[in-house]
């Protein structure tokens, strides 16, 4: 996983509530099978009319925004589906973090496994946020997960927290099924006392 | 030792490790797999030269992008097919077992894991698609994952996880004629907000949820996540066990026995703490359609598209504002008035027996919309077969409803079952999110027997005044 430490760039003001992963990448792009080429189709419906024209008020489409890295959006970003395929998308496009008050579960794990880091901000911090990067064309923050806070050059600040178990893995772009690995003896203690059920080979096909 | 909660009770039984400074190491009793969030995940695998650590406590399936026209043929969308393909391969290679889309077992990952048994009381489950809550109905502890999460449990049969908060609902009382589960599921979301429930493992408790068939509780447990829960349960009991009992991979015999005798420890203890606990009146409910983009915009039949004014927050009125410009609905609107082209009946929510039967006493000697095209999915190949035995495919067929081979079909609308741009749809899925079930596509998420009865008029209808034998 790529590491994440501090990260400088430009915010796209996502203004909207509720965001689901239906809508950060529609299903009809989750039928590829591997885990790059996604960025293309973020947000596809809200950024392509069907006959695929830019939708020019879409925040993406707006020149402006168009190398942002960091997406500020309302509460509950990523609901929905658990398709990872919205997380890979936002990367894949660009995006190194997400800023919202509040964000979905599963959407929140599959980012900190592909290094894309949610900032969780309050409501009035957001909006703030939000405020500025429409206000100033060119608005940059600063992510900064060593010390957990996010800062722009004309003065705001915040601080943030995040499990201590994800940041570590995040600042070291850590493997965690290296780290479960490890703990094969109490994996194969359990295993001794719950058995499989055997029938079920019946249904394997391997040669 | 201190009361604790069902949820308490699996998760302590299934932490082999609780490294300090990290997530606690939970053991995943069955992990269930489908088409389109496995492909990267066994990449992965290959790529670290890892194998699947327990191949027979992972049971793989293809619903989500299979059509659901006559099987035999070939797949129409070369994608889609190199997507099945894709599993097929994975499965042989790591020795996973599966049902193939040809296999008398194909279905609806979350409607064949209940119906073969695979799922019991107690056990945690999990699989690359939120609706793994669908379990919960069960009393395991069941949730979705993404691939990434998809990938470690194949590799480790574990996961990391921070424990959730519990939260009750408390529904004590008997549901009205005429509501069902799904309405009791969007009672609750319209009440607590699609995040109302983020960050905890709901247990639904109280006589009206321990009065519902199992089918009945997986639709609630199933609606969960739209409430944003890592995780729905429900007390496993005698209708539990009724229901397991028998099935082709449930314990038999002194096995049956000694597992019953342990699933009857799993309920709450009394004075167990919950971190929320909310009650709701069953009176209160009715059949709710929703009129917005998500779950959480709902009301009941007999209301009217709410008022913008009556959104107390900013971003609420300009989501419900937003809403109501993609629905192509006016504020004040009676929900009877709006009309619909499709219907859908089917998805984990609401496709398995009972819900078929529902459905079929609406449709009973009436004739659909001419307006209307409506189609049944049932969620499996054994449903399909039950119902076919039992003559509703008459009775829907009949009624001018198309019958179906199982998949999730226009639930997400992956494979050709899709509505057309502006298409207003009854559906008893899930989700209404713009686009859902076809780009521009309308969706309004209802109960099978409301899905059924808007078929007929053409338009919602309040089922309560049908006269149904």
């Amino acid at each position: 996983m790529q590491p994440f430490r501090k990260h400088t760039g430009l915010v796209a003001p996502l203004d909207r509530v509720n965001v689901d992963t239906d809508q950060i990448i529609p299903k009809q792009f989750l039928k590829r099978i591997e885990r790059t080429g996604f960025g293309q189709f973020l947000f596809n419906d809200w950024r392509f009319s069907p006959e695929g024209k830019e939708i020019g008020d879409f925040v993406l489409q707006q020149p402006r925004y168009k190398s942002a890295t960091i997406l500020v959006a309302g509460k509950n970003f990523g609901c929905g589906s658990s398709r990872e395929h919205a997380v890979w998308a936002l990367s894949d496009y660009g995006f190194r973090a997400v800023i919202a008050p509040t964000f979905a579960d599963i959407f929140s794990n599959n980012s900190l496994k592909n290094g894309l880091l949610t900032v969780r901000l309050s409501e009035d911090q957001v909006a703030e946020i939000t405020r500025r990067a429409k206000a100033s064309e060119g608005y940059q923050l600063t992510v900064d997960l060593e010390t957990r806070t996010v800062q722009d050059s004309q003065g705001f600040s915040a601080s943030f927290t995040l499990d201590e178990f994800a940041r570590h893995c995040l600042l070291n772009g850590l493997d965690d099924i290296g780290l479960t690995l490890q703990h094969e003896k109490e994996i194969a203690t359990y295993e001794a006392q719950h058995a499989v059920r055997e029938e079920l080979r019946a249904l394997t096909t391997r040669p | 030792m201190a009361p604790r909660t069902l949820f308490d009770k699996i998760w302590d039984a299934h932490v082999v490790a609780a490294p300090p400074g990290q997530s606690a190491l939970l053991y995943i009793d069955l992990h269930l797999v489908h088409e389109v969030t496995s492909p990267q995940a066994f990449d992965g695998l290959r790529c670290n030269g890892r194998r699947v650590r327990q191949p027979l406590r992972t049971v793989a399936t293809v619903d989500h992008n299979i059509p659901t026209t006559p099987r035999g043929g070939p797949i129409a969308d070369p994608i889609a097919a190199r997507q099945i393909e894709a599993l097929q391969k994975n499965c042989r290679e790591f020795g996973v077992p599966f049902f193939d889309m040809d296999s008398a077992e194909q279905g609806i990952v979350h409607v064949i894991g209940p119906e073969l048994g695979l799922t019991l009381p107690g056990m945690t489950i999990v699989c690359g698609d939120s609706h793994t809550s669908t379990h919960g109905a069960f009393g395991s502890l069941a949730f979705g994952i993404g691939t990434s999460e998809v990938e470690h449990v194949l590799a480790t049969q574990c996961l990391p996880q921070n424990k959730a908060k519990a939260m009750q609902i408390l529904v004590n009382g008997k549901l009205p004629a005429g509501v069902t589960a799904k309405d009791l599921a969007l009672g609750i979301i319209g009440r607590i907000g699609t995040d109302g429930a983020t960050g905890y493992v709901i247990e639904y408790a109280g006589d009206a949820v321990h009065g519902l068939s199992m089918e009945g509780r997986m639709t609630l447990c199933n609606m969960s996540i739209e409430a944003g829960a890592r995780a729905g349960l429900i007390a496993p009991d005698e209708t539990t066990f009724a229901y397991v009992r028998g099935r082709r991979f449930a314990p038999q015999g002194k096995n049956w026995d000694s597992a019953v005798a342990l699933w009857k420890t799993l309920s709450s203890d009394s004075g167990a703490a919950f971190d929320r606990l909310i009650e709701i009146d069953p009176a209160s409910l009715a059949p709710y359609v929703t009129w917005g983009t998500n779950p959480g915009m709902v009301v009941p039949v007999n209301a009217r598209v709410p008022d913008l004014s009556s959104f107390a927050a900013d971003a609420d009125r300009r989501a419900a504002e937003q809403a109501l410009a993609y629905m192509d609905l006016k504020p004040g609107t009676p929900i009877e008035q709006i009309g619909v082209d499709r219907v859908f009946i089917g998805s984990c929510t609401n496709s398995r027996i009972e819900d078929l039967r529902a459905a079929a006493r609406v449709a009973k000697g009436r004739h659909v919309n001419a307006k209307v095209r409506a189609m049944v999915v049932p969620g499996s190949q054994a449903i399909k077969m039950v119902a076919e035995r039992e003559g509703l495919h008459r009775i829907f067929l009949d009624a001018g409803f198309e019958w179906r081979e199982s998949g999730c079909s226009m639930c997400l609308g992956m494979n050709p079952d899709i509505l057309q741009p502006g298409e207003r749809c009854a559906s008893t899925s899930n989700r209404n999110f713009e686009g859902r079930q076809g780009r521009g596509g309308r969706t309004h998420l209802v109960s099978p027997e409301m899905a059924a009865a808007a078929a007929i008029e053409g338009h919602f209808t309040d089922v309560r005044k049908w006269n149904l034998s």
